[in-house]
C-alpha cells in the first residue's frame, strides 16, 4: 500500500493524491459526435465484367480457356472475371516481349523511352481517382491510403525513372550500361498498382521489356494500367500483363527467354524461384517477407512513437512486408507506451474501405484471414496477452481488428513468423545492446525503426541493425529516390533510387 | 559597472557564480517529455483529412459556436462595442433561435462590469484578460492588481499570460510562482493560462510550458493572445492536448484547452474538434473543457449552417457584424 502511495506521489509530482476518477480514466472516442458515412463515389469508374490478357499490345483471350473471379474482400461480391494464363499464354507473352525488345525498345534512344514513361506518370495522375477506387475495391485497403499513398507514389516512380532513361550512362560511372532483355515480373497483392510501378518503371527506363503478372486476388489495377500503356501508344509487346495464380507465375519465371526475374512476395515462393533460377544465367531480385523491429527508447517522443507504431503495423491492415510487426520497447516506458497504444487503437476506424474516414480496411483474402487467425491463436496458446481495439466487424467480408500482444517472448511464433496482418508483438529490452540483439534475432532483415530523442543514438543503433531500411522517428515512409530491399531471408537486390537501376542493367 | 575595472578585480565574479544555486530541474519527479515536430505535424494533418459531412458537420458547427469565446481586445474597445458584442454572444443568429449562445465574451478588465450587466440573465460568461496582457511585462504586484480588479468587477474567467521572457531564459520557477499567485488571486474565477506559443517556437517548449502551467494550477491552457503570429495552429493544439491527456491519465483531473487567434472558418473549427475527439474523446467536446478564442469564426459558422439548411451560400451582409 505504501508502495502504491509513493508511486502516486511520483506520478502527480505535487504531493497531491490523484482524484478518485483515476480508476475510470478512459476516453470515450465514440460518444457525442459521430462521423457520418463519407463514401467515395464509384460512378466515375467502369469495371468491365471480364478481362482478357494484354499481350503484344492487344487484349487476347487465354488459350488455356480458363478464367477466375476477383472479388471485393470487403463485401465478398464478385467484381470481374479474369483470364487465367496457361503455359502457352505465358510463352506468347514472353515472345511478344522479346520481339518488342529487339524491334523497338532496346533501339529507342533513352530520351524517347523517357517520354513514354512521363506520359504514363501523367496519365496515372489524371486518372488517380479511378485507380484509387479500383485499388480499394479489389484489395480492401482504405480509400485514404490508395488515394494518398498508393496512386501518387506509383506516379512518382514513373516520373522518377522516366528521368533516368536518358542518363543511364551516368548511373554506373565509367561503365557502359545496357539493357538485359525480357523481364518476368511477379508482384504481390498488398500494393498491386504500386508494385507494378516499382517493377515496370525501372525495367522500361533501362530499355527492357516486361511480362508482368499481378497477384490472383488483385489483378484489376494492373489490367487498368495495361490500358494506360495501350492509350499511351507504347510499341506493342513492350509491356504485357498476364493474370493467373502460382502456376502462371512459375511458368513465367522459368521461361527460358526471360532474362531477368523480379519477384515480390512470400519467402517460401522466393526460395522456390531462386532454386529454379539457379544455373540458368537469369538475373534475379527478390523482395520477400519481414519481421521488422520498431525499437522505442525511453527518451523517445512517446506520443509520436505511438503514431509511428500505429502506422508501422496497422497501415494497409498490416499487409506490408516492411511492417513494424515487433515492437521492442525499453522496459522503463513499457507500461506507459502500452497504455497509450491500447487507447490509440480504439480510435482506429475499421469498416467500409470506400469511406474516406476509414483507417483500417478489409483483410485481402479469406486465406490470409485464416493465416492471421491461426497465428493469433498460437500467440494466445503460448501465453501472450492479447489486446484488441474492440471495434465491431462488418458481417460480410474479411476482417480482423487491430490487435497487439504483450508478454511476448522471443521464442513465441508471433515474434518470429510473419503474420502479415494487423497484429503487433510487444517485447521489452533493458539496454541498447539488448535491443540490437533482439532486433537482429530473426531470419528476416528488411526494415527497422528507431525512436529516440538522441541523434547520436539513432546513428549508433541503425548501423548495427541488419535491415535494408532503417527509419528514425518515423515509419513506413517511401520515396522513389530511396533504395528499398532486404538482407537475409528478406531477399536481395534494391528497388528505387539509383541502386534500383542496377537490377535492370548489364554493366560493361 | 564592469567597465573600467582592472583584470585583478575580476576573480571574484567566479565566486559569485559558484554561490548562485542552479534552478531546480522541472518537471519535478518523472520523465521530461519531448515532442517530435515532424510526426506531430503529420498526425495533426492526418486528422485534418477527416471528411465531416451533413449531420456531423451541422452538429460540429453548432458545437463550435457554443464553444466560442467571442473576443474583442483592442485599444478602441468602448462600452458601446462591448454591449453590441454581448448581444451577439447571447443570440448569434436572431433569425434562428435554435443556434446556441456562445460560451463567453473575452475582453479587457476595465470593460468587465459593462459586459456583466449586458449579459445578466444569460448563460454567457465573462472572461477577462489580465496580468499586463498581452506582453506580461509588469511586476507581479501590478499583474495581481489587474486580476483582482477583473474578478471584483465580476469576471467569471481570467485569461492570464505567462512571462515568456522568464520561461525562455530558463527561470521556470518564476513562471510557476506567478501562475500559482494568479490562481490564488482568481478565487472562484476559472484561470486560463496563455502560453503565447508563437513566441515559444518549439513544440518541446510548448509541451514544457503546458506541463508547467497545469502543475501551477491552470484550469485551462490557451495557445495565444492573438497579438503574435503564428497564433493557434492545429499541431500546437495537438501538442497541448497531449499534455492535458498525460495529466488526466496520471491524476484523473481534466484540464481545458483553448486555441485562440487565427481560427476564422468553420472548416478550421471542425479540424480542431476532430483533434479533440480523437485525442481526448467526447468528454472534452463541451464548452466546459474546450473553447475557441475567436472574433470572426461565429459568422462563418452561421453562414455554413445557412448553407447546409438552404443549399446556398448567403451574402456576408446578411449576418450581423457585432
Amino acid at each position: 500500500m505504501a508502495e502504491e502511495k509513493k508511486r502516486d506521489l511520483l506520478r502527480t509530482g505535487r504531493g497531491k493524491t490523484p482524484s478518485r476518477a483515476l480508476a475510470r480514466v478512459e476516453p470515450d472516442f465514440l460518444g457525442k459526435w459521430e462521423y457520418a458515412p463519407a463514401l467515395e463515389s464509384t460512378s466515375h469508374l467502369t469495371i468491365r465484367p471480364s478481362y482478357d490478357l494484354f499481350v503484344g499490345g492487344k487484349w487476347v483471350p487465354a488459350k488455356s480457356r480458363k478464367r477466375f473471379s476477383t472479388i471485393n474482400p470487403a463485401t465478398e461480391e464478385t467484381l470481374a472475371s479474369v483470364a487465367e494464363a496457361g503455359a502457352a499464354d505465358v510463352d506468347a507473352a514472353v515472345r511478344s516481349a522479346e520481339r518488342a525488345y529487339e524491334k523497338y525498345w532496346r533501339r529507342m534512344p533513352g530520351k524517347e523511352r523517357g517520354k513514354y514513361l512521363y506520359r504514363i506518370a501523367r496519365m496515372l495522375q489524371e486518372k488517380a481517382r479511378e485507380f484509387a477506387v479500383l485499388e480499394t475495391m479489389d484489395g480492401g485497403k482504405p480509400i485514404k491510403e490508395s488515394r494518398d499513398i498508393d496512386v501518387p507514389l506509383a506516379a512518382a516512380h514513373f516520373f522518377y525513372y522516366a528521368g533516368w532513361a536518358d542518363k543511364l550512362d551516368y548511373a554506373l560511372p565509367g561503365r557502359k550500361a545496357r539493357p538485359i532483355g525480357v523481364c518476368g515480373q511477379v508482384i504481390p497483392w498488398n500494393f498491386p498498382l504500386l508494385m507494378a510501378a516499382w517493377k515496370l518503371a525501372p525495367a522500361l527506363a533501362c530499355g527492357n521489356t516486361s511480362v508482368l503478372k499481378p497477384a490472383e486476388t488483385t489483378p484489376l489495377t494492373a489490367l487498368h494500367l495495361a490500358r494506360l500503356f495501350e492509350e499511351a501508344d507504347f510499341p506493342p509487346g513492350v509491356v504485357n500483363v498476364i493474370t493467373g495464380a502460382g502456376a502462371t507465375g512459375a511458368a513465367l519465371v522459368t521461361h527460358p527467354k526471360v532474362r531477368k526475374v523480379a519477384f515480390t512476395g512470400s519467402t517460401e515462393v522466393g526460395k522456390r524461384i531462386q532454386k529454379a533460377a539457379a544455373g540458368t544465367g537469369k538475373r534475379l531480385t527478390l523482395e520477400l517477407g519481414g519481421k521488422a523491429a520498431n525499437i522505442v527508447f525511453a527518451d523517445a517522443p512517446l506520443d509520436q512513437a505511438v503514431e509511428g507504431i500505429i502506422n508501422g503495423i496497422y497501415f494497409n491492415q498490416g499487409h506490408v512486408c516492411c511492417a513494424g510487426s515487433r515492437l521492442l520497447v525499453e522496459e522503463s516506458v513499457h507500461d506507459v507506451l502500452v497504455r497509450k497504444l491500447a487507447m490509440r487503437i480504439r480510435t482506429l476506424r475499421l469498416g467500409d474501405p470506400l469511406d474516406k474516414n476509414t483507417d483500417v480496411g478489409a483483410i485481402n483474402s479469406k486465406m490470409q484471414l485464416e493465416k492471421i487467425r491461426e497465428l493469433v491463436q498460437s500467440g494466445i496458446d503460448e501465453g501472450a496477452v492479447l489486446t484488441q481495439s474492440g471495434c465491431t466487424l462488418p458481417s460480410r467480408g474479411y476482417w480482423f481488428p487491430p490487435s497487439f500482444f504483450t508478454n511476448v517472448a522471443q521464442s513465441f511464433r508471433i515474434a518470429n513468423e510473419e503474420i502479415f496482418g494487423p497484429v503487433l508483438a510487444v517485447q521489452t529490452f533493458r539496454t541498447p545492446d539488448e535491443a540490437v540483439e533482439k532486433a537482429n534475432n530473426t531470419m528476416y532483415g528488411l526494415s527497422a525503426g528507431v525512436w529516440t530523442d538522441k541523434g547520436s543514438k539513432i546513428f549508433k543503433i541503425s548501423q548495427k541493425l541488419r535491415a535494408g531500411v532503417v527509419w528514425a522517428n518515423t515509419y513506413n515512409k517511401f520515396d522513389p529516390t530511396s533504395p528499398f530491399g532486404g538482407y537475409k531471408e528478406s531477399g536481395f537486390g534494391r528497388e528505387g533510387g539509383r541502386h534500383g537501376l542496377a537490377a535492370y542493367l548489364e554493366a560493361e | 559597472m564592469t567597465r573600467g575595472r582592472r583584470l585583478r578585480d575580476v576573480k571574484s565574479d567566479v565566486k559569485d557564480l559558484a554561490e548562485r544555486p542552479l534552478p531546480l530541474v522541472f518537471p519535478f519527479p518523472g520523465r521530461s517529455v519531448t515532442v517530435d515536430q515532424v510526426a506531430l505535424e503529420e498526425r495533426s494533418a492526418a486528422l485534418g483529412k477527416r471528411s465531416i459531412k451533413k449531420a456531423t458537420k451541422v452538429a460540429g458547427i453548432r458545437l463550435a459556436i457554443s464553444m466560442c469565446d467571442l473576443t474583442t481586445l483592442e485599444g478602441k474597445d468602448s462600452p458601446g462595442k462591448i454591449r453590441q458584442m454581448c448581444a451577439k454572444a447571447v443570440r448569434p443568429d436572431p433569425a434562428d433561435l435554435s443556434v446556441p449562445s456562445v460560451a463567453a465574451v473575452c475582453i479587457y478588465p476595465d470593460l468587465v462590469a459593462i459586459a456583466k450587466r449586458a449579459l445578466a440573465g444569460s448563460t454567457v460568461k465573462v472572461a477577462s484578460v489580465a496580468t499586463a496582457f498581452p506582453s506580461g511585462r509588469s511586476p507581479l504586484s501590478l499583474k495581481l492588481t489587474d486580476v483582482k480588479r477583473a474578478v471584483s468587477a465580476g469576471a467569471d474567467e481570467i485569461d492570464m499570460v505567462i512571462d515568456r521572457g522568464a520561461f525562455l531564459s530558463g527561470d521556470l520557477r518564476k513562471v510557476f510562482d506567478e501562475i500559482a499567485a494568479v490562481k490564488e488571486t482568481c478565487g472562484e474565477a476559472h484561470l486560463k493560462v496563455i502560453l503565447e506559443t508563437g513566441e515559444l517556437e518549439t513544440y518541446d517548449n510548448v509541451r514544457r510550458a503546458s506541463d508547467l502551467a497545469i502543475a501551477a494550477g491552470a484550469d485551462f491552457i490557451k495557445t495565444s493572445t492573438g497579438k503574435v503570429m503564428p497564433a493557434a495552429t492545429p499541431p500546437v493544439t495537438l501538442c497541448m492536448l497531449e499534455a492535458i491527456r498525460d495529466h488526466w491519465l496520471a491524476t484523473g483531473v481534466k484540464i481545458g484547452m483553448k486555441p485562440a487567434g487565427g481560427i476564422r472558418t468553420s472548416k478550421q473549427a471542425l479540424h480542431y474538434l476532430v483533434l479533440v475527439k480523437e485525442t481526448l474523446g467526447a468528454d472534452w467536446l463541451t464548452p466546459d473543457l474546450f473553447r475557441f478564442g475567436a472574433s470572426s469564426l461565429v459568422n462563418d459558422c452561421l453562414m455554413q449552417l445557412k448553407k447546409e439548411e438552404t443549399g446556398r451560400y448567403r451574402s456576408e451582409e446578411e449576418f450581423t457584424k457585432d
